[in-house]
């Protein structure tokens, strides 16, 4: 016996639309079982992660602020995977826009209007030129991006490391590992009842604006579509693959970067150690249960923002580890490719027990 | 039902080799095989005809094992018999030599057939049987040889000899010829000839009409999949044989081009490294193509076509801005769209994944090769009305049948993509048009119609070059001929001046035609 997946002739759409949602539903019923091996209640559980949240207000504000890196880098990555390029390396790209756009923040340069933006466009550019370095390695030498995009998160990481305990450290910081505090010209605006909603929550929803403009409108778009799905055509149609790898990176790197200088200025106001609790490898997930697309990503960005918030509940009242929140995640990502490879494929079991009459 | 062919009546009364009765198969709501009869007897080479699609390889894979009918059944010299994968078809001694080899090219000719040997047998043990196979069956080939140093026709001989090791009591050739030479054709019809005296039954797979009329006694021919006729092919003509394989009569192509006009594509010693591992250099290529001429470039794939192709089109560079000049204009360093601009076209070999990306639409796949266009896109915006309408005046000037609406390219059948990407070039009225393999894997009628337009093209003043490995296509479209073999084009020559038998010497390599 054997089994083996045939490709579908042509996958129903109704089938294509209800994947992601199927996914979602078939992890809810895995994380449940899950809980209940590690001796809690899924109900409880349930109750946590997911109804107490969508019920109270201040949650709702905290899930749309963690959702905006998300939505953010997820937006740029999407442009990378439509292309069939694999930048896995969002987190990396993420704590470098905020370590470049920090520096002018902590320059002490005087509060002109121009400050902030300048900082955005300075987090942008540091993320799109630490994506440059896995680009550029691919086009030049041929080295797989998948590696060297997610090793440099490594590198980011211990360089952001290095300097809020080294050069960049407080003096007045009683010796934590931290930098002074932004001023307030270089801090997002805020809105709201709590000061927690920013700036950085629109900036996301014009990103998933722009993001499908460009995408379903533009000769640009077309060019990734046509490069993703078929490499050999989209050289035919005089789309270079050079200058579309190095483009998508950058702005994939951009996007990232951004998100990493919008959480710093508009929620933590500071560089530590730790400035992203893994937005740059969720974001990944979010890309693909959105299907690549703006406003799937919107969807599923607050999907994933629920279990980040759903899972520090969880760790106060469920006293459950934030490894099972990356469990869960990952476990998300599975059930959205297999999803995915159902639609597409058909699975057959051959059997090979031969007999000859 | 068979109509005897000459005084094989030795056989009637045996039953036959195989019988295969009613047999259908099924792939969803798509039948490929419809109550299908087939005998083939021993002794016989028996010829299944079809276009593509007919269900040809469908009933093969069945005979063979790869695929279990739907329906009906498999009688083996009258006995029943399931065949339910190779292993029980190779047993009963069914032998199958592929159209596309599988050959390890690094591997000599005895290693590789070591290597699907299911019985343990040292390497000289099988090289001595190579040499006594061939000895016998006319196919010399030297069993120490590596597979990258040999021609098309000699690997072919590595798969029938690797067939009649198992000594096999019916062999299954699909489309055999399609990768030799004439020449190296005919040694392969003296092998089977042979193998037919000895008692061997042969199904011969093949569109080529005039082969099957030289070579079998009998032919099945399915349409649709479902069985024709069978009969004798030498009792009628080619053109009968065509009409019962399509279903109505096939047109012929006008070919009344005027004389040629100003030079348009001039080549002058294009020189390029080979495209991949087991690609071929171009050496030294030189052509000159004028307004209103159809220049054929013959050969044997994999002789540097593909690099050619792709040097014209800009897909790969020249060293030299000159080495190639459309119109007058310097374009050896110039991309695909440059060359677009100065309004030349081009039709790729593979039309699902090169010529058009197979999961977009039609009116996404009009986009491809003219989006330099400003009726298609505006300040860096695709126009989706613009590109539809134009698809849609592709579809109407060309017949391409397709699903409602605005369906994948993936979903329309290979002779309809077909006539929709010549058909995406030639709507430009081109000034230069370069066409890889125009009408490979195509069924007659679109085959006619692509031709057709070719030709109307030239009448109409463009310059354009086919490359094809089909021989008679040339000789019905071209102003010229030349040939492409390892890399080196040979001076091209007037049709008038040319036989299949002067080309085909060239093609194998025998008489280069220019000087070295």
């Amino acid at each position: 016996m054997r089994v083996e997946l045939v490709r579908r002739a042509s996958p129903p759409a109704l089938a294509r639309a209800l994947a992601p949602i199927a996914a979602l539903a078939v992890a809810l019923g895995l994380g449940a079982i899950f809980i209940w091996l590690l001796g809690r209640s899924p109900a409880a559980a349930f109750d946590v992660y997911i109804r107490s949240q969508l019920t109270d207000g201040w949650a709702l504000t905290e899930l749309a602020v963690k959702a905006t890196p998300l939505v953010l880098i997820a937006i740029g990555l999407s442009f990378c995977f439509r292309a069939s390029l694999w930048n896995i390396g969002a987190e990396g790209q993420l704590i470098v826009g905020a370590v470049v756009a920090s520096w002018l923040a902590l320059s002490g340069l005087g509060s002109s209007p121009w400050l902030l933006p300048a900082i955005l466009v300075l987090g942008a550019i540091g993320g799109a030129a630490y994506a440059l370095i896995p680009a550029i390695l691919r086009v030049r030498f041929g080295v797989s991006e998948i590696l060297t995009s997610l090793m440099l998160v490594y590198v980011a990481e211990l360089l952001l490391d290095y300097l809020v305990r080294g050069p960049w450290r407080d003096p007045r910081g009683f010796n934590f590992p931290q930098t002074r505090l932004f001023t307030d010209a270089a801090m997002l605006p805020t809105f709201g009842d709590g000061g927690r909603l920013h700036l950085g929550v629109f900036l996301a929803l014009v990103a998933v604006a722009v993001a499908w403009l460009v995408m379903s409108r533009t000769l640009f778009g077309y060019r990734l579509r046509v490069t993703g799905d078929a490499p050999r055509a989209a050289r035919f149609a005089g789309f270079r693959p050079t200058a579309t790898t190095l483009t998508v990176f950058a702005i994939s790197g951009a996007m990232a970067g951004l998100a990493g200088i919008v959480e710093v200025t508009g929620q933590i106001h500071q560089l530590k150690p730790s400035i992203s609790p893994g937005y740059g490898f969720t974001a990944i997930i979010v890309a693909f249960l959105g299907r690549l697309h703006p406003v799937g990503i919107l969807a599923a960005g607050l999907v994933l923002a629920l279990t980040f918030i759903g899972g520090e509940a969880a760790q106060i009242a469920l006293k459950l580890p934030f490894d099972v929140t990356r469990a869960f995640q990952g476990l998300l990502l599975f059930c959205v490719l297999a999803a995915d490879a159902l639609v597409t494929y058909r699975v057959r079991v051959v059997s090979t027990a031969g007999k000859l009459a | 039902m068979a109509r005897q062919g000459n005084g094989e009546d030795r056989e009637l009364d045996a039953p036959p080799l195989v019988a295969m009765r009613g047999i259908a198969k099924r792939f969803g709501d798509f039948v490929a095989n419809d109550g299908i009869d087939l005998d083939i007897r021993a002794g016989e080479v028996h010829a299944l005809l079809g276009e593509n699609g007919a269900g040809k390889s469908t009933l093969v894979k069945i005979l063979y094992g790869l695929l279990q009918p739907s329906a009906g059944e498999i009688a083996w010299e009258g006995r029943r018999v399931v065949l339910d994968n190779p292993v029980a078809a190779r047993s009963l001694g069914i032998g199958m030599v592929f159209q596309h080899f599988s050959l390890f090219e690094n591997l000599t000719v005895a290693e590789n057939i070591a290597a699907a040997m299911a019985q343990d047998l040292s390497l000289a043990a099988i090289a001595a049987r190579v040499t006594e196979i061939g000895a016998r069956y006319g196919l010399a080939l030297d069993p120490e040889r590596p597979v990258w140093t040999l021609s098309a026709g000699e690997r072919q001989r590595i798969e029938i000899v690797r067939c009649l090791m198992q000594e096999p009591r019916l062999i299954v050739l699909d489309e055999p010829t399609s990768v030799l030479t004439p020449q190296e054709a005919e040694r392969l019809f003296e092998t089977l000839e042979r193998l037919r005296d000895q008692g061997t039954a042969i199904l011969y797979i093949s569109h080529r009409l005039e082969e099957v009329r030289r070579l079998c006694t009998r032919a099945t021919i399915l349409r649709l999949g479902r069985k024709v006729d069978t009969l004798d092919p030498r009792a009628v003509s080619a053109r009968q044989l065509a009409a019962m394989m399509v279903g109505a009569e096939v047109g012929e192509v006008r070919a009344d081009i005027g004389p040629a006009g100003a030079g348009v594509l001039e080549i002058a010693g294009l020189s390029l490294p080979p495209g991949g591992v087991h690609g071929v250099a171009l050496k030294d290529v030189s052509l000159d193509v004028r307004a209103g001429e159809i220049v054929g470039i013959a050969g044997i794939a994999g002789n540097g076509q593909s690099e050619l192709f792709a040097a014209l089109s800009g897909e790969r560079r020249a060293d030299h801005a000159g080495t190639i000049r459309i119109g007058g204009v310097d374009v050896g360093l110039d991309g695909v769209n440059a060359r677009r601009a100065l309004g030349a076209a081009f039709v790729a070999e593979e039309r699902l994944g090169h010529g058009a990306v197979p999961a977009h639409a039609l009116s996404e796949n009009i986009v491809l090769t003219r989006h330099a266009e400003s009726e298609l896109t505006w300040r860096g915006f695709v126009m989706p009305a613009a590109a539809r309408g134009l698809a849609d005046r592709v579809r109407k000037a060309f017949d391409v049948r397709a699903g409602r609406g605005d369906p994948a390219a993936a979903t329309l059948s290979g002779g309809n993509l077909q006539k929709f990407v010549v058909g995406r070039e030639m709507t430009r009225k081109p000034r230069l048009l370069v066409v890889n393999q125009p009408t490979w894997g195509v069924d007659a009628a679109a085959a006619t119609l692509i031709r057709q337009a070719l030709v109307d093209g030239a009448k109409e003043g463009a310059a354009i070059v086919v490359i094809s490995q089909d021989l008679d296509e040339l000789f019905e479209v071209s102003s010229r001929i030349a040939v492409i073999h390892d890399g080196r084009l040979s001076p091209p020559r007037p049709v008038a001046e040319l036989t299949r038998e002067v080309v085909g010497l060239v093609m194998g390599g025998g008489e280069s035609g220019h000087a070295r």
